[in-house]
């Protein structure tokens, strides 16, 4: 348990498009321990589906990876690895969830077989047994008529249902880290506790390690061990949720956590919303990147990079602002406001 | 099965408006069969007489009604000049006209599908452009000039195959086929850019899609990804084309049988042009359209069989 599964080291994404150079993610690290669950946060663009995509090997073609990027799996240098050998990690090693079910999975192919291809690829599982295996990990995530289901094909599925199977196909190779990318940002409002329920007790049941991404914190709060918030592609404020939640320190996830509805908060009340746009990627600004944005950014904000910095009390709770928030002093200030 | 059987509905209609067309088109045209069969000397009572013998003096309506009833009873005709029965006549051809389109779709394939998927998997690089060029070079030659090149490199120069000697299959399966060989890849080299471009930008657009990132995202090989996932939904362009193709081809290929002296049903409809035997090339003309719409209804079908989205949705309405 002391060596981190997973690690990253500096990643960088970019990505060349005829306007110049797309900083996507641009000096991502942080590492993550066997068992953990870590939430990924950020508004679109942010760079959290590249840097899901970066883990993977999934990128296109145009981008590009820099000197210097390190992504440490299990022992592994996943950025230097052969093909094949980054291969072999897929599937057994790291498993995939993608955002939309609507597309992830493909329409002229039997639920079954893609539920079991991949057994069949790393194990060599016969087709009788992966149709087996793929029944009960169809009857695990909750499908009902999972000995129907599986010869069936995708359009003949909800949403919801969609998504269950491809949790089904993620799990089917018994990855030691799951990747769920915006899992249930596609879907009904009314299905998306169940699938982020479902992930939870099979993150637990398992003892996998998980990354789930999302642009909603509420989301992350009570299910993450940890939290990391991205902007701009990069990781503005890391820490355990509990620290993160109570001792937000800096701007842009305060901003953030403003902007979510909350039932201690008077009905009909207007919420925050953050204003101004995300930075353009191609040519980000000189300083703090959410400076532009930020009500309470400084001069040395607009000119210098911020260093990451770690919080006095938990050093475990890092962040990158120049004039960060105390969250000594506004605690009490916000236990006044909500006696008043 | 709701969905073959509208299917075969139309089919019937189809049917129908073409042969109807065939038919008025080919009786209203000038130059009257009569004349043709009398001969330029005879006297204008001797053509009457043929005319009204061969029932053309009456009503074209009625003729059609005639014939048709004829034609569903499989009575197609006879020729007016060799007295030979049309169905037999078209028959007896067809088989050479139908091995001729296989082999050349077979060559088409062959050449289309792996550097289809080439191009596409490259797209934009050096393979693709290459394999471009290539097929748009072999585009821009006319089916009879690459035959005649054909003829002049592997037959005379080279030797390693006949330029004009149809052997009926019963001489043996090599002896047949050989035969083939060169007006089909002539055919082929052609077709086969169609179908080549139009996969490739078919298997662009699927490569872009989720559901391939989630195969490769199993750790599949790359070829088991484009084979097993990609292939089969990027494929539904190409088949319509190889359709259309196909259809145009069943009915024989005018120029290659007349070049390479294959006994097709093409040969067939170019003699009886320039015969003026009409009831021939009216009954070559609904069977090319008849093989072409059966072509294009079973590829049709082909298409449920490779989108099960298709088979509910049609089942459904």
């Amino acid at each position: 348990m002391a060596d981190p599964l997973l690690e990253l080291t500096n990643v960088s994404t970019h990505f060349h498009s005829p306007a110049g150079r797309v900083r996507a993610v641009d000096g991502v690290s942080f590492s993550l321990k066997a068992g953990q669950t870590l939430g990924l946060v950020g508004e679109s663009g942010s760079g959290k589906s590249v840097l899901a995509r970066t883990i993977m090997g999934l990128l296109p073609s145009y981008a590009e990876i820099p000197e210097g990027s390190a992504i440490s799996f299990d022992g592994h240098n996943l950025l230097t690895l052969d093909r094949k050998a980054r291969r072999a990690i897929s599937g057994p090693g790291i498993g995939m969830i993608f955002q939309d079910p609507m597309t992830s999975l493909n329409p002229v192919m039997k639920i079954g077989q893609q539920v079991y291809e991949g057994m069949r690829h790393h194990f060599g599982t016969s087709k009788r047994a992966g149709r087996e295996r793929a029944i009960e990990l169809l009857t695990e995530v909750g499908i009902p008529q999972p000995d129907v289901r599986v010869d069936q094909f995708p359009h003949q599925l909800s949403g919801g249902m969609r998504q269950r199977v491809a949790i089904a196909i993620a799990l089917a190779c018994e990855p030691k880290l799951l990747i769920a990318d915006e899992p249930t940002t596609a879907l009904d409002v009314t299905v998306q506790a169940g699938i982020l329920d479902l992930l939870q007790r099979e993150q637990r049941d398992r003892g996998m390690t998980m990354i789930l991404i999302t642009h909603d914190l509420g989301v992350v709060a009570g299910r993450c061990d940890n939290v990391a918030v991205m902007y701009a592609g990069g990781i503005v404020e890391t820490g355990t949720t509990l620290s993160l939640f109570a001792r937000t320190r800096m701007r842009y996830t305060q901003a953030l956590l403003d902007s979510i509805p909350r039932l201690d908060r008077p009905p009909h009340e207007r919420l925050q919303s953050i204003g101004g746009r995300p930075p353009n990627l191609i040519d980000p600004p000189a300083g703090c990147r959410f400076a532009p944005r930020c009500a309470h950014r400084n001069a040395h904000c607009d000119t210098d990079i911020p260093p990451i910095t770690a919080d006095e009390q938990d050093p475990s709770h890092r962040f990158a602002c120049w004039n960060p928030r105390d969250p000594d002093a506004e605690a009490s200030d916000k236990a006044t406001g909500d006696a008043a | 099965m709701r969905y073959v059987l509208k299917r075969v509905r139309r089919l019937v209609v189809v049917i129908f408006a073409v042969t109807l067309f065939t038919f008025l088109l080919v009786n209203v045209l000038p130059g009257d069969v009569a004349y043709d069969i009398a001969g330029q000397d005879a006297s204008e009572e001797e053509v009457q007489a043929i005319r009204a013998d061969l029932g053309l003096d009456r009503p074209v309506m009625i003729r059609y009604v005639e014939w048709l009833g004829d034609f569903v009873q499989g009575d197609w005709g006879r020729s007016f000049r060799t007295d030979e029965s049309v169905a037999e006549a078209i028959w007896s051809r067809f088989p050479v006209s139908l091995e001729l389109m296989l082999v050349a779709q077979v060559f088409a394939l062959i050449l289309a599908v792996p550097f289809g998927i080439f191009a596409a998997y490259r797209a934009g690089r050096t393979v693709d452009r290459t394999i471009a060029t290539a097929g748009f070079m072999s585009l821009s030659v006319p089916s009879f000039m690459a035959a005649i090149i054909l003829i002049l490199v592997v037959s005379l120069n080279l030797g390693w195959l006949p330029t004009s000697e149809y052997e009926p299959l019963s001489a043996g399966l090599w002896a047949n086929l050989r035969a083939f060989i060169l007006p089909a890849l002539a055919i082929a080299l052609s077709e086969w850019v169609v179908l080549m471009r139009v996969l490739r930008a078919d298997l662009i657009g699927v490569l872009q899609q989720d559901y391939i990132s989630l195969a490769r995202a199993k750790g599949l090989p790359v070829w088991h990804v484009i084979l097993r996932h990609a292939l089969k939904p990027a494929s539904f362009s190409m088949i319509t084309i190889l359709g259309l193709q196909i259809g145009t081809l069943v009915g024989g290929s005018i120029i290659i049988e007349s070049i390479f002296a294959l006994p097709g049903v093409g040969r067939l409809l170019i003699n009886a042009i320039y015969a003026r035997d009409f009831i021939v090339v009216q009954g070559v003309v609904v069977f090319i359209a008849f093989a072409y719409v059966l072509v294009n209804f079973i590829v049709d079908l082909l298409y449920a069989v490779l989108d099960p989205r298709i088979r509910t949705e049609r089942s459904d309405g």
